[in-house]
Order: structure tokens, then C-alpha cells, then sequence
């Protein structure tokens, strides 16, 4: 086991001027199930095969431990990539499928036993061992592929992007699968996805990538309550934070009829680049439903009630809004979102009158996109 | 059928939407199907008849489906020697409205062998060999083109026979990736997965009774990769020699052109004073004597069978005291009076045994025996009558080889 570092790490591709990867800087700890997540083009993939050897690093080094692994070829540096390839091989056993790779380089065969058997327990294989793969069931024979990389030990273990191949009921199933099987085992893990729900789900932490940048770094709920920048605000989270600029006009966040206060430290970090506007962000649950004329509340006109059993979302607008005012998610910038009692949902046409609720509105610079103090 | 059906497809064949699409490929009605299923496999694959042609269905994932054909046809582009891609199928239900998986349609590929039909009790080591020889220069012409293929193993390719070798074909390109080129450590990686699932194979063959006793899988396997360097070395390493050795650069052209390679760049550089040069080749293109072959006869054949044909073609030339002739016309004549009517003399319900130019190659292998034997040369319509009765009549039907599905590897009797 070990850890794993990226310190300074840049891809830049042959005839582009802009890195893939833009120096990125990234302590994985020992054990860790770390997701790079981000949308396509983000350096996410690319990362990951920095670390795999796939790809050059041209300047910048990588480290599994204390080893720097930046010059060293693939085979040559103790990583599992998951999920290459699981074709199993008929005339053998189990055992013999999930022990092949470790034959091949010569270990003995009572040691081979061994860490065969300890896999096998590990993915609830141990009665089968004997059999023929032809006499699994479609899960298991997964397993055994996953073992075939368990019982070479590596220090790492790669993943890029494993479920997309799979239908959405098998993908939600997977993913537990992986992650309850990643903490068992205890090994370090990256692991590539453009979902952001299978990153909050899997990751023991996430780090959010655009386009070659590293955006964020940290726990999904540090993501979730304390987006750095109004990309990671954006992005996490589904359905997505509502946002929107606004004009700052006496110590208040300003759209159409829409006044919030801000905090003075809030206001004083605002600067002139920012030109006296801020951007404002609230997830659909950091909303109460109040009646008209409560202090800092806002209209909203209802387009659309989504019921979901447990939840209801309102889809609307920003009442009295003028035309180039847009506050919206993530999803669809001109609808704000609304999560409200199930119970008693509004209609369509209605107009709710909304508080964010204190401490659960986010704050960021009009010109940086990044998150202010409060 | 749901109207919600998709197919993607460079030239669609109307046909295709004569298969029952509603239906789980899994549980397709044998009368649809040209071979049947036979063991496990990490995707469902069926082979089908349609329109005269025979085509594999595989069932995966949407995205998969759709990156896999445009691999496929970039590869067909750049003409890497590949299965072609015929479409992609999306929107499939079932009656019941029940979401299917979308299908990648490749068509078979002819005359192909999966590696398994290779051999019919025990694979003999010289077949072995010759397979991964095969298989290393598949792979580095792929990498010469920035492919990287990321699951290299005998039952992801197809083999042709090529005048006694053989020639690789890449059929599953699933995990592949296309790039301007590629780092050593993609491939070098490659390479690693290659030794890893070759090795693989031959132990499962091996656990199945189906090698030979002497065979080290391990040994045997481990060929790709000295195999892979020696090739990639010849076609991409600096030469340098000092400037009076100036034969060398027609010379490494030669080796080059030998190997099956033209050499479309070649890298000059001296030093500064003048006193040695340096050369590498920055381009090379396989497949030499093959368009050589099919510039002059429009043949399209293998490698070594277009290397077999030039130099019978060579052979005439001579023998028909035609060597100051031009070599067009040589290869028109040597075409109409040589190899059309030897061709033409297989009977037609052999012709599904060989291909032609295979079986050209095979008789004068053949023909070459009985002179030996005889002590003088044999002309060719005995020769060919002889081949016919004494080797092709008792050879399998290769033209379609199927229902051995390429994804896994499974026994051909114990199955």
C-alpha cells in the first residue's frame, strides 16, 4: 500500500498550447478512494494515465510512496489498472483464472494458494475456487476478474470510468460493489468518472478538474457545503445549485425583487473587479417556503412541479425579474429549483414566496468565480 | 417493431431490418443465426446471413457501440488490417417496451481463422510461434499509426492464412484509442497485456490438453515481446555511419522494403563538421509487396501470398525470356496465362477451402515436391490436378469459420 502524489505533474500534447494537465498538485493517502470527476476535457482521464505511465509527464513527477515513478514504465510500477479485461480462460479453474498473472511471474505455487484463497474470501468466491468459470453466474465471473487483480497486491488501483458500459440498474449495483470492496481491501484507489453522483457516492474524497485544472479537492461533503468556486458550486450536487449574479445595492444581493443580505466581511472582500456584483448560490434544499412580505424572501412563479415520493421539486422563475436577469441551476439557467414538502406541493402558476435559510447561501466573486468569506 | 429504432451505418443494407431486433440476441431463433452459440464470452455475439454475406452481431452498451464502429472505421481508413464495421443499432425494445442493448454490426471476415480452428487436437509450437509472429507485427503496425489497443490477445484477432504464415486481423477494438501517436509507455503497456493474455491463452489450452507437453507457455508468450522489438527497432532506430558509407541509406531502404515496409519519410541529419550521418525512417507504411502486387495485376492479397505471386510472376519473366519486357505487361500476361487459369481450375465446390491466392501459393509449394520428387520440372495443369485430388478435396471448408467467437476461448471438442 501507499501513497500517491502528484507534485506539480503537467501533460501538455504534442502541437497544443494549452496542458491537458496544468501542473497538477494531489496527495492521495494511503488507502484512499480518490475520484477525479469533472466534465469531458477536464484532464481527468489523462491524469489518470499520467499515473498509470500511459502517458509523458513533461515536467512536474509522480510519486507512489516515496518512490518518484515519473520515468518508470508501466509494468514497472505496481499499479492495477481494473476492469481492462475479464475474459476468463474455460479450461480453467477459478483459482487458476484469478492466480495466472502471479504463475506467470514465478511465485510459488503454495504462496499463489494463498493469496488466491484470501481473495476468493474477500469476494465470497471461496466455494467455487475449484470449479470452472463456464459454472458461475455473470456476477461472479466479474468477481473473479476483479480477484485477478486483488491477488497481484499492487499498491494501486486504477479505474477509468468501469460502469460506463454498464445499463443504469447494474451501474447503481457496481458502484457499491467497488466501493464496499476498495475499503475492505484497504488499497490506495483512483478512480475516473464524468458523473458527479458516482464521485459523491464512491470517493472517500473528490477532486473536480476543468480543464486541466485542478479545481477542488476534498470530502464530498466539503464539496457539497463548501464549494470553492462557483464551478464546483455548479457542477456537485443534483439537482444542481441555483445561481445567479447579482447586484450588490446597500449591503443586500440584488435580483429583480430579490434582496439578501450580505455579512460585512462579505462586502469587504468584494473588490472593484467585481464591478458591484456578486454571484449568489443556494441548493434547492437551503430554501423555506414563507409567506409574502417575510424578511428577505423572494417570489417565485411555479413553471413545473416534479413529486418524487420522498421529495418535490418546484421548477420556476424569478418573479418580476427584468429580461437579462437570469437566475437559474446548473441544468437550466432561467428555472430556479425548490425543493418543498411533499405533502403539500404548489400547483403550476402559483407564486411561492421563498427564504434561503441562514448559513446555506453561497457566495463568490463576480469576477473570479471564487467562493468569498461570510 | 418500435419506430424508436436507430441504425447507423456507412451504406445500410434495408435487409437488416429483417432481424428480429426485439428480441434479446441471447434468444435469437437458430433459423436466423449462421452458426450456433457456442460457450462463454463477456458479451453476447451471434452470427447472422444476410444479404449473401455473412455478419457479426455483438451486443453492448450505446456509447461503446458508437466509439467502437468509428474506431473500426478510422482503422479501415487508415487501412490497418481490421474487421469492418457495417453499423451500429440503438433504440431496441421488446414488445413489452423492455430497453435492449444496442448491437455493433462488423462483417465477417472471410477466409478468417480464430485462432482456436488452427488446430485441431493439439496446437503444434510452430503454429504457436507463427500466430505471435503474426500477431507483432499486427501490433506494431497499429502502434506506427497511434492505436492503442489496450486488450492485445489472440482471441481479440482473426488470422488469414499468408502463403504458410499468417496474417493478423484486429477484431475487438472496445478498449481501444486513437491518438497521434503513442508514448512508449502505452506502448510498452500494450505490450505487457499482450504477454499477459497470450500467456493466458496458451496456459488455458494447456489446462485443456490441447498443447503439446513440450510447449513452455510462458517461453512461447514472452516471443511477443522480443519479437515486437526487433520489428520496431528495424522500422524506427537510428543508423549512423560516417559519410563515404553513403550505400547504407539504400541499403536500410532495401531491409526495409524486405521486411514489407515502404519507407514514405526517411530522416537525413549530419553533424556539425560533416563526417557522419544519421538516418531514421519517420514514416513506413506495411504492406509492400502488396501494392506492388496490386498495381500490377489488381490483386488483393496478403503480404507473403503478394511476395509468393511477385516473385512467380519474376519466375516467368525470366522463363519466358521477357526481362528487358516492361513489367506491366509482364503481369497482365503472367495473370491470363498463369494464375487466372490455375485459379479457374478449382473445381466450384472446393472453392470455399482456400482462397485463391493461398491456394496458389499452397500448389506451387505442391508443385515444387512432385519436381523434386520426379526429378524434373512438372508442368502445371498436373500439378494442379494433382493438388486438387491428393491435398484441397481433403482440406476443411475455411471460408466461414464461425460460431467460435473471438472474446474468449473455449474448446473446439471438449466444448
Amino acid at each position: 500500500m501507499a501513497t500517491v502524489t502528484f507534485d506539480h505533474a503537467t501533460r501538455i500534447y504534442p502541437g497544443t498550447e494549452r496542458p491537458a494537465v496544468d501542473a497538477l498538485n494531489l496527495e492521495v493517502a494511503d488507502g484512499e478512494f480518490l475520484v477525479l470527476v469533472g466534465p469531458s476535457g477536464c484532464g481527468k482521464s489523462t491524469s489518470l494515465r499520467m499515473l498509470a505511465g500511459l502517458e509523458d509527464v513533461n515536467s512536474g513527477r509522480i510519486l507512489i510512496g516515496d518512490r518518484d515513478v515519473t520515468d518508470v514504465q508501466p509494468k514497472d510500477r505496481d499499479i492495477a489498472m481494473v476492469f481492462q479485461n475479464y475474459a476468463l480462460y474455460p479450461h480453467m479453474s477459478v483459482a487458476d483464472n484469478m492466480g495466472f498473472a502471479l504463475k506467470i511471474a514465478g511465485k510459488p505455487k503454495k504462496e499463489i494458494r494463498e493469496r488466491v484463497e484470501e481473495a476468493a474470501k474477500i469476494l465470497d468466491l471461496s466455494e467455487y475456487l475449484d470449479r470452472k468459470p463456464k459454472a458461475l453466474s455473470g456476477g461472479q465471473r466479474q468477481r473473479v476478474a476483479m480477484g485477478r487483480a486483488i491477488v497481484r497486491q499492487p499498491q494501486v488501483f486504477l479505474m477509468d470510468e468501469p460502469l460506463s458500459n454498464l445499463d443504469a440498474k447494474l451501474r447503481v449495483q457496481t458502484r457499491t460493489q467497488i466501493a464496499s470492496l476498495q475499503r475492505r481491501l484497504g488499497v490506495t484507489t483512483v478512480y475516473v468518472t464524468h458523473d458527479q453522483t458516482e464521485a459523491l457516492t464512491m470517493g472517500d474524497r473528490i477532486c473536480v478538474m476543468k480543464l486541466g485544472v485542478l479545481q477542488q479537492v476534498g470530502t464530498p461533503r466539503d464539496m457539497y457545503d463548501r464549494p470553492a468556486n462557483v464551478f464546483v458550486a455548479g457542477f456537485i450536487g443534483s439537482p444542481a445549485m441555483n445561481l445567479g449574479t447579482f447586484s450588490i445595492k446597500d449591503g443586500h444581493a440584488t435580483l429583480g425583487d430579490a434582496a439578501i443580505p450580505l455579512t460585512r466581511t462579505t462586502q469587504e472582500a468584494v473588490t472593484e473587479a467585481d464591478k458591484g456584483e456578486i454571484t449568489l448560490g443556494f441548493r434547492p434544499e437551503a430554501l423555506d417556503v414563507v409567506s409574502e412580505g417575510t424578511d428577505g424572501s423572494f417570489a417565485i412563479d411555479v413553471n413545473l412541479v416534479e413529486e418524487l415520493g420522498s421529495d418535490a421539486f418546484v421548477y420556476g422563475e424569478l418573479a418580476n425579474r427584468k429580461e437579462a436577469e437570469a437566475l437559474g441551476s446548473g441544468e437550466d439557467d432561467s428555472q430556479v429549483i425548490v425543493r418543498v414538502d411533499p405533502r403539500t406541493p404548489p400547483m403550476k402558476g402559483d407564486r411561492i414566496h421563498v427564504v434561503i435559510r441562514e448559513g446555506q447561501k453561497h457566495v463568490f466573486s463576480a469576477a473570479s468565480g471564487e467562493r468569498l468569506p461570510e | 417493431m418500435p419506430s424508436a429504432l436507430k441504425i447507423t451505418a456507412a451504406a445500410p443494407d434495408p435487409a437488416l431490418l429483417d432481424l428480429p431486433w426485439h428480441i434479446p440476441l441471447e434468444d435469437w431463433p437458430e433459423k436466423t443465426l449462421a452458426a450456433l452459440p457456442r460457450g462463454i464470452s463477456r458479451h453476447v455475439v451471434r452470427f447472422v446471413r444476410l444479404s449473401g454475406r455473412v455478419l457479426a452481431v455483438k451486443e453492448i452498451g450505446e456509447s461503446v457501440a458508437y466509439r467502437e464502429y468509428e474506431l473500426l472505421r478510422d482503422l479501415g481508413r487508415l487501412d490497418v488490417p481490421s474487421v469492418e464495421p457495417v453499423g451500429v443499432i440503438t433504440g431496441r425494445t421488446t414488445p413489452e417496451g423492455e430497453e435492449l442493448n444496442s448491437v455493433l454490426i462488423t462483417q465477417h471476415l472471410k477466409f478468417s481463422l480464430p485462432y482456436r480452428a488452427l488446430f485441431s487436437r493439439y496446437l503444434a509450437p510452430d503454429t504457436a510461434t507463427r500466430l505471435i509472429d503474426a500477431l507483432a507485427v499486427l501490433l506494431v503496425r497499429l502502434h506506427l499509426t497511434g492505436f492503442y489497443w489496450g486488450d492485445v490477445s489472440l482471441s481479440n484477432t482473426l488470422f488469414r492464412r499468408d502463403a504458410g504464415e499468417f496474417a493478423a486481423y484486429l477484431v475487438d477494438a472496445e478498449t481501444g484509442e486513437l491518438h497521434d501517436s503513442l508514448t512508449r509507455g502505452q506502448r510498452e503497456y500494450d505490450l505487457e497485456i499482450a504477454r499477459v493474455n497470450i500467456i493466458g491463452e496458451l496456459m488455458d489450452l494447456d489446462a485443456g490438453d490441447l498443447l503439446l507437453d513440450e510447449v513452455d507457455t510462458v517461453a512461447v508468450g514472452e516471443m511477443i515481446v522480443s519479437r515486437y522489438h526487433e520489428l520496431w527497432d528495424e522500422l524506427t532506430r537510428v543508423e549512423e555511419f560516417g559519410t563515404t558509407e553513403r550505400w547504407r541509406v539504400s541499403d536500410r531502404i532495401r531491409r526495409l522494403n524486405e521486411l514489407g515496409y515502404d519507407v514514405g519519410e526517411l530522416q537525413m541529419t549530419t553533424d556539425i563538421d560533416g563526417t557522419t550521418v544519421a538516418i531514421q525512417p519517420k514514416v513506413v507504411d506495411a504492406g509492400h509487396h502488396h501494392r506492388r502486387l496490386m498495381r500490377l495485376t489488381g490483386l488483393d492479397v496478403e503480404e507473403n501470398q503478394a511476395r509468393r505471386l511477385l516473385n512467380d510472376m519474376d519466375t516467368y519473366q525470366a522463363a519466358t525470356d521477357q526481362l528487358g519486357e516492361n513489367e506491366e505487361f509482364v503481369a497482365h500476361e503472367w495473370l491470363a496465362e498463369v494464375f487466372e487459369p490455375t485459379v479457374r481450375a478449382i473445381p466450384r465446390h472446393l472453392r470455399g477451402k482456400l482462397e485463391p491466392a493461398e491456394f496458389f501459393h499452397e500448389l506451387l509449394e505442391h508443385r515444387w515436391f512432385m519436381a523434386q520428387n520426379a526429378g524434373h520440372d512438372i508442368p502445371m495443369p498436373q500439378a494442379v490436378d494433382s493438388y486438387i485430388d491428393n491435398v484441397l478435396r481433403h482440406r476443411p471448408d475455411e471460408e466461414a469459420i464461425l460460431g467460435l467467437d473471438t472474446a474468449t476461448l473455449r474448446a473446439i471438442e471438449h466444448d
